[in-house]
């Protein structure tokens, strides 16, 4: 059967491993490798043959243990770390026939800022955290070829109080903010240049309940307003049941198993999924 | 009559791999269902009934078999093999499901959350609380609900709204996981109302029902499971 719609973004064959390999572990059996670490020559196999493709207005919800290559895999798709191999396509980018690992560093600055936003787990890598929060936002503007600082301003504010940040104090620094607030500065910042995709890399682990629900709700409301694509990393299922259209597993660098959140919650195939399943409160 | 439905040969048996264990839900299941029909399951707890609506639903992988559907979009097709995104445009647009809980996000409003199914198929605002409203009255919500959590509703409320939910959208098929559990006899008999109202709507249905009573003189035919598998049709 054919598909009747294409892809946002398309991923195809992704690999990413810190430190060169050795002879013992070059073939990727489990002999050789405890996990996904090679005990030889230390060699670390983050992400392993990552394949999947995410479509409009969808969100994506990757799952796994510590240390299963969920970071991993949303720093190589922004750019933060290097890819050993692999491509990924991205609709909006030229033709969407282009491989964006293969682009050079002005043109993956370019996607980064024009097409896609991404919140950390940290807000203190994704924000610089002694600017006011509105100068935050203007960063991200500005590296986007805005220079109308009027225009610039009134946007900021927009996004903002889009997300509950209350309007005297969009001039003071994140550092004085806590960490619920952190997060919805980040999230504002991310969205500043409408991008169609946003990475959300654990953002609600370590906030408390209300605040964690108040973020979820923004999520959800802006992706339902704006029509963007998301993919959420997280490791708490209650949030991907939430939040999540399709849901991908991962264990050691690799996607175990993938298919519609529900049916990951209620009939998941591989060992590992029922495990995790079973273990939630 | 045009078939909208023709479950065949499905078989599912759930792998559960920490305890090493293998458990047949479903064995060599057969329904079809009409256009307009509304057919009933019957059986025992345990005995697959809900395994058949949530394989139809996919939100079980069925393993053996086929789920023929026909569909407005996307013609005949098998929801057995269909691809994933597929799957969840016919849950947007065409498949309806009640369960005997509701399964709501937290937070949420009566009237929001009867509106967010109408704004998921792409309308617009207005049109998305035009929709709501009309259908939050149709099925009788007391109005001073509305604009409550449905956390704290009865469990008739709580079983209208699901419907309501589920008819904004106007699917052409939909499936009632046992509707009337935890009912008492006069919300049972609004519930059968409202059947009979879709009914005459024209509303293809397949439903699960403990209580046979219910059943008799509402479900064009009727289906009885027992351990995973059809005993015999009745009329």
């Amino acid at each position: 059967m054919t598909e009747f719609e294409q892809p946002v973004l398309s991923v195809s064959n992704l690999n990413k491993q810190f430190g060169k390999g050795c002879p013992s572990c070059k073939d990727l059996n489990e002999d050789s490798l405890k996990k996904n670490y090679c005990p030889v020559c230390g060699t670390v196999y983050a992400c392993h043959d990552i394949t999947f493709e995410v479509y409009a207005g969808e969100i994506l919800g990757v799952v796994g243990e510590s240390g299963s290559g969920k970071s991993t895999l949303m720093q190589c798709l922004y750019f933060d770390q290097e890819v050993s191999s692999g491509e990924a396509y991205i609709s909006s980018y030229k033709d969407g026939k282009t491989d964006v690992f293969a682009e050079s560093s002005q043109q993956k600055r370019y996607i980064r800022n024009h097409i896609m936003g991404k919140v950390y787990q940290n807000p203190l890598l994704g924000l610089r955290i002694n600017f006011t929060s509105i100068g935050n936002i203007a960063e991200k503007l500005i590296a986007a070829g805005n220079r109308h600082v009027g225009k610039m301003e009134a946007r900021g504010k927009e996004l903002l109080e889009h997300v509950n940040i209350p309007i005297y104090r969009i001039k003071e620094a994140p550092k004085n903010f806590s960490g619920g607030m952190q997060q919805r500065v980040q999230i504002a910042k991310a969205l500043s240049n409408n991008p169609p995709l946003l990475l959300l890399d654990e953002v609600t682990t370590g906030l408390d309940l209300s605040v964690q629900a108040s973020v979820l709700d923004l999520i959800k409301t802006i992706q339902r307003e704006l029509q963007i694509t998301v993919v959420i990393v997280s490791h708490d299922l209650g949030v991907i049941r939430m939040l999540a259209d399709r849901t991908m597993v991962m264990l050691d660098g690799r996607i175990i198993e993938q298919g519609l959140t529900d049916q990951i919650l209620e009939d998941p195939q591989h060992g590992y999924t029922q495990h995790l399943v079973q273990s939630l409160l | 009559m045009e078939k909208i439905l023709a479950i065949e040969h499905l078989s599912k048996t759930f792998v559960i791999h920490n305890l090493n264990k293998q458990i047949e839900a479903l064995h060599d299941v057969c329904i079809d269902l009409k256009e307009g029909e509304f057919v009933g399951i019957t059986g025992k707890s345990g005995s697959g009934k809900s395994t058949v609506f949530k394989c139809i639903y996919r939100t079980y992988a069925p393993q053996q078999g086929c789920i023929w559907y026909h569909s407005k979009k996307f013609g005949l097709i098998n929801l057995a093999e269909l691809s994933e995104r597929q799957m969840i445009y016919l849950r947007k647009y065409e498949i309806g499901y009640v369960s005997q809980f509701l399964n709501i996000m937290p937070r949420t409003t009566a009237r929001e959350l009867v509106k967010q199914a109408v704004l998921e198929m792409g309308y617009e605002e207005e049109r998305a609380e035009l929709e709501a409203v009309k259908m939050l009255e149709h099925f009788e919500l007391d109005q001073e609900l509305w604009d409550c959590y449905p956390g704290t509703f009865s469990g008739g409320e709580k079983l209208r709204l699901n419907i309501a939910r589920a008819m904004v959208k106007r699917p052409k098929l939909l499936l009632l996981d046992e509707p009337t559990a935890s009912l008492d006899p006069a919300s049972k008999l609004k519930v059968r109302e409202l059947i009979e109202q879709l009914k005459r709507e024209g509303t293809t249905m397949i439903g699960i029902f403990h209580d046979i009573e219910f059943m008799e003189n509402l479900c064009t035919r009727e289906y009885t499971m027992r351990d995973g598998k059809l005993a015999d049709l009745e009329l």
